[in-house]
């Protein structure tokens, strides 16, 4: 549980820990420490499915143009995104974003700021 | 770069529809027969695909109404409704729909479209938070993109994903709007209003419901799911089309809120286009009183509705999760999906095909509307052309199945 580095589990307890929002879940906050590698991570397992050919998803992949997914599936994607991580983006937001750091950096910033 | 270089992807998916054969979005009618049946393609053709339910295009008393609007009026009004274009009946059509939901203010627009894309962009603005429904309307996301609101997307048909979102907004400054929509267009199903109410509620968020496809299919009067939920009174706004159970063509929005009629004055697509022609707001005037004079229309809807949607589930195809006046049918693939829309057509029936990405999460549906005035024999003729292409194309497997049929009405 210390190493946030590697919060592999704590990510999956979060994750179920936020299925069920009543106001218990409200209580038990989120992994408090998302390291941005926790949130890298969790953003490439969804995006898995839509990698093309053998070429890694990394930091610098761009979303929209690099992999397979359309436009629903992404906002579908951030959409799951948020709960894991307790945010909310705003659809203008999104728009913006391009590359897996710039969401991964915008996931982490909305968290700075709960 | 060309202008047409951006449509590159979709331009070749389409190609590749019309390589197949008939082009699902080109289709022609020849010649409207009745509300279920045409000619296309020369030949008879069965309509399940219309959303016509409860089959008022060729009512007498509509089209006489219209009739005879045309020769008092004439043909169109030719101007917007801050114009030349607010005519007496306009103005008696907006209080008609306000009485017959109870509401004190209606606006009447031109299309269920442009009512959505107006009033949603204009009720909400800068530091505003706007929540949608994943699966909301065309004409939703574009309300999106014309507001300065704060846009974010909830689960599907789910309370406590909206819950989270608006729990998330805390003590932020802003109004909460969110939308819902009675019965969704593709796969028939209905929100779980009360729940979302609820939510609501406790958030203090407006609601805003789109009762398109639930207008006379839903509610002990047909006034929609805000009826049947019981939640009239806690909807905020009620949009709706006249293109569907109406049979005609225009919008409306209706509200107790005292302040509602600055909208008059501040929604573009309200005053910036022309309002609708005398013949239509008669139409639908009359449309409205049978729909309130003949339930029984509704209840053959439903009627219709079990019989294609249990017949169809009987033989194993996968459909949209309840009883609904839209029944989708899941195939697995798109080129599936337009295929099979083909050799339906070639059969001599009429629905609609729906393909990513005008469909949630990537489904290809062939999706049918049902029709009161569908005969129980058109539409077990239905349900036998569908099983035989079915078996054909191997969406069904061999034997037919009996399988549990989820929802009612
Ligand atoms: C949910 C929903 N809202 C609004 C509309 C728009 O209706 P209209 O045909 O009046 O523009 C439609 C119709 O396609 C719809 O399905």
């Amino acid at each position: 549980m210390s190493d946030p580095g590697t919060g592999e589990q704590l990510l999956r307890t979060a994750h179920q820990l936020i299925v069920e929002n009543d106001d218990i879940a409200n209580t038990l906050e989120l992994p408090r420490l998302a390291s941005r590698l926790d949130v890298i991570r969790e953003i490439c397992r969804h995006l898995a499915p839509y990698q093309a050919g053998e070429r890694p998803i990394v930091g610098a992949t761009v979303i929209a143009k690099d992999l397979t997914i359309d436009s629903l599936a992404i906002m579908d994607m951030v959409m799951e995104l948020e709960d894991s991580f307790d945010v909310s983006i705003p659809m203008n937001v999104v728009a913006e974003i391009h590359t897996v750091d710039q969401l991964a950096d915008t996931i982490l910033d909305l968290r700075a700021k709960r | 770069m060309g202008l047409f270089d951006r449509h590159a992807g979709l331009l070749e998916a389409y190609r590749d529809v019309r390589t197949t054969g008939a082009d699902p979005f080109q289709i022609r009618m020849e010649r409207v027969l009745s509300p279920t049946e045409a000619i296309i393609n020369g030949r008879k053709t069965l309509l399940v695909g219309t959303n016509n339910y409860f089959g008022l295009t060729f009512d007498p008393s509509c089209m006489e109404a219209a009739i005879e609007a045309i020769r008092a009026e004439g043909t169109g009004t030719t101007g917007s409704r801050i114009a030349n274009g607010s005519y007496s009946e306009h103005v008696l059509l907006e209080e008609e729909i306000a009485a017959f939901y109870g509401k004190k203010h209606c606006m009447v627009f031109t299309t269920g479209y442009q009512a959505n894309l107006g009033v949603i962009s204009t009720l909400v603005g800068q530091g505003d938070h706007l929540l949608i429904d994943a699966d909301s309307h065309a004409s939703i996301y574009d309300a999106c993109k014309m507001t300065q609101a704060e846009v974010v997307r909830f689960k599907h048909n789910d309370p406590s994903s909206l819950e989270s979102r608006l729990r998330r907004l805390g003590d932020k400054s802003g109004n909460r709007l969110v939308i819902l929509e009675g019965i969704y267009s593709m796969l028939g199903d209905s929100a779980p209003l009360r729940e979302f109410v609820d939510v609501c509620k406790k958030y203090g968020a407006y609601v805003l419901v789109d009762e398109a496809h639930s207008l006379g299919a839903l509610g002990e009067t047909g006034r929609g799911l805000c009826e049947s939920a019981g939640v009239l009174d806690d909807c905020h706004f009620i949009v709706g089309t006249f293109s569907k159970t109406l049979g005609a063509i225009g919008g409306y929005c209706v509200s107790n809120d005292p302040d509602f009629d600055i909208l008059r004055v501040t929604v573009r697509s309200y005053m910036f286009t022309a309002s609708l022609p005398p013949s239509i707001v008669a139409s639908v005037r009359q449309a409205l009183r049978v729909v309130q004079a003949r339930p029984e229309l509704r209840k053959q809807l439903w009627d219709n509705v079990a019989t294609l949607y249990d017949g169809l589930a009987a033989q194993g195809f996968k459909l949209g999760p309840e009883h609904g006046p839209v029944v989708g049918v899941h195939l697995p693939d798109r080129m599936l999906a337009i295929g099979f829309w083909r050799a339906m057509l070639d059969a001599g029936i009429y629905v609609n095909v729906a393909v990513p990405p005008a469909t949630p999460n990537g489904v290809s549906l062939l999706r049918c509307s049902v029709c009161a005035a569908h005969t129980p024999e058109q539409l077990q003729h239905m349900i036998e052309v569908m099983t035989g292409i079915g078996r054909q194309l191997g969406v069904l497997s061999g034997a037919p199945k009996l399988r549990v049929v989820a929802g009612s009405r």
